[in-house]
């Protein structure tokens, strides 16, 4: 007897943003996906998305059998995402059937039964409107309706068996109670434990942080461990695949300005255009003012740039270009800049970063600005921000635009920061920003750390700062250790006259 | 009539013929004359079961007298089924 167990298992591609990405191009088709998590992890959303986004992208109608919730309260529910259910029931397009308990009818149990009325209704409503998807939610709700949960579980697979045979894609949400430990209860994971993805929504540095993580998919890839998701209501839900993400872009040769003619000479020739600039100083070094510049290279070319703000408000950073000669109002009205200004602790990091990557999206500019990156830093863990910023700058290099980020360090005499050792290696560009002290005067020194790709000026350079921006000098002579914040002087006079010891 | 029931079965599986079985006796010697039996395969109207939320199969549905009332099983259980159908004097304990 020959069996074909090998042939690959084809996917189902769901629509949901980033999804297809992590599960290497969506859901096992023709199979039944377990979607287990606690309460209010967002797996009904994750449900109803599956099915609505099959009918609006997809042309797939589904059916939609609920346990729990009322098919009218869900309707209500997911309107604010501005999916029309009922709409797209009317149109024979989505079918519902209500498993949910009678409220105040008490049921009898009076010998032997089997829930094949319950199959019968998901058959016959999969028939009305030729539906591709279906989704179970919330499996568990069953259970306290009968007595006998091993009837409910033999019942299950029965149904489990009659999706398969119809050949639709289901879905199945399972609450669970800890994030961690068993996937489901009642034991329902033992027959739809072929593919099982899991909803995690811990609690972070004091906020909310929702993953998903596909546990396993019986017989086909996916990506393993666990993603970073929001739920807005312009999208639904969200995933961010951060290392599925693809680090392929291709890299122009194109420069652009840095908006210091010195600096651009320090590097040789400009900044690359899809690259990442991170500008690395203590408070008052200059950092706002560099990427002042930088906005203002883009608005005199008559390209457009984004500021985004997380420290000082429009207000200030309008002032703040305004007393370096840089006209931020005239650039916002004439439409070649937008100023974003939004605290990090407003919302999570993942929500800070669909903000701005639609942000990006809509206004299309050449350039973007982060100041400062490392206010981000504050609100969250170490691994989110990591994600964070991978997220955004992988956006970035996408759009083939240049990025300059900030980072703050603590110390005013050299050190370094987390955003530093955590994000150096992902910029291309780094550009520090140091206090030295000499012979009693705080100077100022900048320095092109890195820059992928190219040939670049290794000396320490005095900057000034005047009303016209920013000039870079002389590089410092007879100093060195200006970067551990330790400045050591070698006296030319002293060096001079040794050296001139030994001649003739 | 006093009694109208709505029993629901899928085909004619061994459940739905017992539960008929079942019915038509305790019908017949307990409220003979009073009742009236509706049986719907919901194979064949799927449509009715949606709209009465039917899960299980064999599902009784007391209809009339009120409250409605629905009684899952084969109807094997005679006292249960008489409970249901509030045909159990007030005070009888369930088991003997």
């Amino acid at each position: 007897m020959h069996t074909n167990n090998d042939t690959v298992l084809s996917k189902l591609e769901t629509g949901i943003l980033g999804f297809d990405q992590i599960a290497n191009g969506g859901v096992p088709e023709g199979r039944s996906t377990l979607i287990s998590g606690t309460s209010g992890s967002g797996k009904t959303v994750l449900a109803l998305q599956f099915l609505v986004t099959g009918v609006t992208n997809f042309d797939q109608n589904g059916v939609f059998v609920t346990f729990e919730e009322s098919p009218e309260d869900l309707i209500q529910n997911v309107r604010s995402f501005g999916w029309e259910v009922r709409k797209l029931m009317d149109e024979d397009k989505i079918a519902v059937v209500d498993a949910t308990p009678e409220p105040g009818q008490e049921t009898i149990e009076a010998g032997a039964f089997d829930l094949s009325a319950l199959l019968a209704r998901i058959e016959s409503a999969i028939r009305k409107v030729k539906a591709k998807r279906v989704i179970l939610d919330t499996l568990g709700a069953l259970f306290p309706q009968f007595s006998d949960s091993n009837v409910v579980r033999r019942e299950l697979h029965r149904i489990h068996a009659g999706l398969r045979r119809l050949g639709v894609t289901t879905l199945i949400t399972m609450e669970r109670i800890d994030e961690e430990g068993p996937i489901g209860r009642f034991g329902v994971e033992e027959f739809v434990a072929d593919n099982v993805i899991l909803l995690r929504n811990r609690i972070e540095q004091e906020k909310r942080r929702r993953t998903i993580e596909i546990l396993k998919f019986r017989g086909t890839t996916h990506q393993k461990g666990e993603y970073p998701f929001t739920i807005d209501s312009e999208t639904g839900v969200t995933i961010i695949p951060l290392s599925a993400i693809e680090l392929q872009q291709k890299s122009s040769g194109i420069r652009v300005s840095s908006g210091v003619a010195e600096l651009d000479k320090m590097c040789s020739g400009g900044m690359y255009r899809d690259s990442i600039i991170l500008v690395s100083g203590a408070t008052g070094t200059g950092k706002t003012l560099t990427v002042t510049e930088y906005i203002k290279a883009a608005i005199d070319a008559g390209e457009k740039a984004i500021l985004f703000g997380a420290e000082e408000s429009r207000e200030q950073l309008t002032r703040n270009a305004a007393s370096w000669g840089v006209d931020f109002e005239k650039a916002e009205a004439d439409g070649l800049l937008k100023i974003i200004c939004r605290y990090p602790e407003t919302m999570g990091l993942e929500d800070h970063l669909l903000q701005m990557r639609r942000d990006i999206q809509e206004f299309q500019p050449s350039r973007v600005a982060v100041d400062s990156m490392s206010a981000f830093e504050r609100v969250s863990s170490v691994k989110s921000f990591r994600e964070f910023v991978i997220g955004l700058t992988s956006h970035i290099k996408h759009q083939e635009i240049t990025g300059m980020f900030t980072n703050t360090t603590a110390m005013l005499l050299g050190g370094e920061s987390i955003t530093e050792t955590h994000i150096s290696t992902i910029t291309d560009t780094i550009i520090l920003l140091r206090y030295v002290e000499m012979q009693g005067e705080m100077r100022r020194g900048l320095t092109v750390l890195k820059m992928r790709g190219t040939w670049h000026e290794k000396n320490i350079r005095e900057y000034m700062i005047d009303n016209k921006g920013m000039h870079i000098k002389e590089p410092f002579r007879g100093v060195h250790g200006i970067l551990t914040g330790t400045p050591t002087f070698t006296y030319f006079e002293e060096r001079e006259r040794l050296g001139g010891m030994f001649e003739k | 009539m006093k009694y109208k029931l709505r029993l629901y079965v899928t085909g004619h599986t061994s459940h739905s013929m017992r539960a008929i079985e079942n019915l038509k006796y305790i019908c017949e010697s307990e409220i003979q004359g009073d009742y009236e039996i509706e049986v719907i395969d919901v194979l064949e109207r799927p449509g009715l079961a949606e709209s009465e939320k039917i899960i299980a199969t064999p599902t009784l549905v007391k209809k009339l007298p009120e409250p409605v009332r629905k009684i899952i099983g084969d109807l094997s259980d005679r006292e249960k089924v008489l409970l249901g159908l509030d045909l159990l004097p007030t005070g009888t304990p369930l088991t003997k």
